[in-house]
């Protein structure tokens, strides 16, 4: 298995509170990998340090063998993109300049926009759908539209690695599955390595070829969902009791939670048993 | 935006170029002695010691030149520090730098008796440089860094802070009143070209540096996780548009004294117009504030003429309202 990204006894920390201790972790190159958690885990801390948006306490983070701490921020910016949690973009700006300020990475003094630098912005508009709203304002798109033009500018940016911090958030769900296909279509077509944070556990096991589960300033198991994803998993990383069933459609995990809840039909209420 | 195509927008520069050039001309030109295009014209070619001539050369092309200087620059300062703090009401007034320049005076006068405006104008460039440094590094404090609430919360404390020393010297001293409160009022009449020139480096160097970083102002402007994503060395670039900032904002303030409002209302006239790509914007909002401080200038002499009008008083005039607008559309969205 190649490697992307590589943590090296990574240590993050807000103050003084340890948030991450002495991770070593490797995440697969070409692959979709998803970080999941309870909330306050750290697995957003955890990707914004991959991205050199946070600086660790101790430790590194190695892109391709070298530590992004002594790379130079625009080398970077060519291999690896992040796309933050609910960015927001500045009152009136068009999603066409939205998307081209991914090719800054690529300009300097000298070198101004280029055909090149038009030809990415145009394939990116392209391969989220947004070719036809390239001149509509931002902030008068729907949710959906507004991250696909997010989703566009960090493929501008031509990277390698993509790493996106719950781009799900705040959609509806056919939001969601529209984001996560264009994702994983991304995945399929141009092997680009796609690293983020999911909430939605069932979503995760379907799209991500590798979890990582995150628990107690460390990762407590990693692998393919099939393989790792149990209920003895679900109530370690999020303190909760599950069957984990089959998804009919996709045969890939699927957690149902315990709980409280109506009955229909002669269903037993698991929960009186435990 | 208005003015959606490049070219559009390139005839919108030119246009707001005209008018600036007439409002300078104009500002010449009209005034309390009567003169005409044809007199200032030959003041400058064939002076001949006149009352009009002498009232063009002295006082009328002074003028001005500070109202098109300090007006441009201030509209620069304020599309520069709207967005380096993301809040729609940050301007030199707001954030307490020309407070600080305020105190900076003050202080001078009463505790080393400094009484010529040629003085005024190196301690109110300190007093504005030390009130930003300072909202700058007070808001900078804390693990998440600089905030827009924090620089708000910062530079109103600062702006507090600075205004109540101010108000306290000055009521502990009245004997020297007359000459501070000339300054205060925020005014470009009687002021000398000198005063113009001995800044003039420094705010030159301050609208080129704010053309030549619009780039890197569209990038930030996309949010500080979303600019280091995309590269940007946002440390430096913080420092280096508050350093634009101490020039443009100290040497204005030092020339023409505190005028309010400008680098509020421009910034937002402007962006309705031009749209929020920095590269046209600063230069953009530089003409318009130009304009404007201009246009209040000459209104300032026709007001209750032969007495003049603060030019202070009627930017406020024009600003307040502008202000509750912009605050009310800021906090809907």
């Amino acid at each position: 298995m190649k490697e992307a990204i590589r943590t090296q006894a990574l240590t993050l920390g807000y103050g003084g509170a340890t948030i991450i201790h002495e991770l070593d972790l490797s995440i697969p190159k070409g692959e979709i990998t998803v970080f999941i958690g309870g909330n306050g885990c750290g697995k957003s801390t955890l990707l914004r340090s991959m991205a050199r948006l946070l600086k660790p306490t101790n430790g590194a983070v190695l892109l391709e063998g070298a530590a992004i701490a002594k790379l130079p921020t625009k080398e970077i910016a060519k291999k690896l993109s992040i796309l933050p949690q609910s960015p927001t973009a500045p009152e009136g700006l068009t999603v066409l300049q939205l998307v081209k300020q991914g090719r800054y990475p690529y300009q300097n003094w000298l070198k101004q926009w280029s055909e090149e630098d038009e030809e990415k912005v145009m394939n990116a508009l392209q391969a989220t759908g947004m070719s036809e709203f390239k001149d509509k304002q931002v902030d008068e798109l729907s949710g959906g539209q507004r991250q696909r033009a997010w989703i566009a500018m960090t493929l501008a940016q031509d990277t390698e690695v993509i790493l996106l911090d719950e781009p799900t958030t705040y959609l509806d769900l056919t939001h969601q599955i529209e984001i996560l296909d264009l994702l994983f279509e991304l995945n399929e077509k141009e092997q680009r390595t796609i690293i983020m944070v999911l909430h939605d556990l069932n979503l995760a096991c379907r799209y991500a070829h590798h979890i990582v589960a995150i628990r107690n300033q460390t990762v407590f198991a990693q692998g393919k969902p099939e393989q790792i994803i149990s209920p003895d998993l679900v109530k370690n990383v999020f303190d909760m009791e599950c069957q984990i069933a089959q998804d009919p459609l996709f045969g890939t995990p699927l957690c149902i939670p315990y709980g409280k809840g109506r009955r229909v039909g002669n269903k037993i209420a698991y929960v009186n048993a435990l | 935006m208005i003015l959606i195509k490049n070219s559009t927008k390139l005839f919108g520069i030119i246009v707001a170029l005209l008018l600036f050039l007439v409002c300078i001309g104009m500002s010449i030109v009209f005034g309390y002695t009567n003169t005409s295009i044809h007199t200032a014209y030959e003041a400058f070619t064939q002076f001949n010691n006149s009352n009009e001539h002498l009232i063009i050369q002295n006082v009328r092309l002074p003028r001005a030149l500070i109202a098109a200087a300090v007006g441009a620059s201030l509209a620069m300062t304020g599309v520069l520090m709207q967005t380096l703090t993301k809040n729609p009401l940050a301007s030199p007034d707001i954030l307490g730098i020309n407070a600080g320049a305020g105190l900076a005076v003050v202080l001078a006068v009463t505790f080393m008796h400094t009484a010529s405006l040629q003085a005024f104008t190196w301690i109110s460039f300190l007093g504005a440089g030390f009130a930003a440094i300072a909202v700058y590094v007070i808001s900078s404090a804390g693990h998440d860094g600089l905030t827009p609430l924090k620089i708000t919360l910062a530079g109103a404390a600062m702006a507090a802070l600075f205004a109540s020393f101010t108000q306290g010297i000055l009521t502990a001293n009245e004997a020297e009143l007359e000459q501070v409160l000339f300054w205060l009022a925020g005014s470009v009449q009687g002021r000398k070209l000198e005063l113009l020139i001995a800044v003039l480096p420094y705010l030159l160097i301050g609208w080129i540096a704010a053309i030549m970083i619009a780039p890197k102002m569209n990038v930030l402007a996309m949010g500080d996780d979303v600019a280091k994503g995309l590269g940007l060395k946002l440390g430096i670039v913080k420092i280096v548009v508050v350093v634009i900032v101490i020039l443009l904002a100290g040497g204005s303030v030092a020339v023409a004294g505190p005028i309010g409002f400008i680098g509020i209302v421009i910034p937002h006239v402007a962006r309705k117009l031009i749209g929020t790509d920095h590269r046209w914007l600063i230069p953009f909002a530089g003409l318009l504030g130009g304009i404007l401080l201009l246009a209040a200038d000459i209104g300032a002499r026709y007001i209750i003429m032969p007495r003049e009008v603060p030019v202070g008083v009627i930017t406020a005039f024009i600003g307040t309202p502008s202000f509750v607008y912009i605050a009310r559309k800021g906090f809907r969205n």
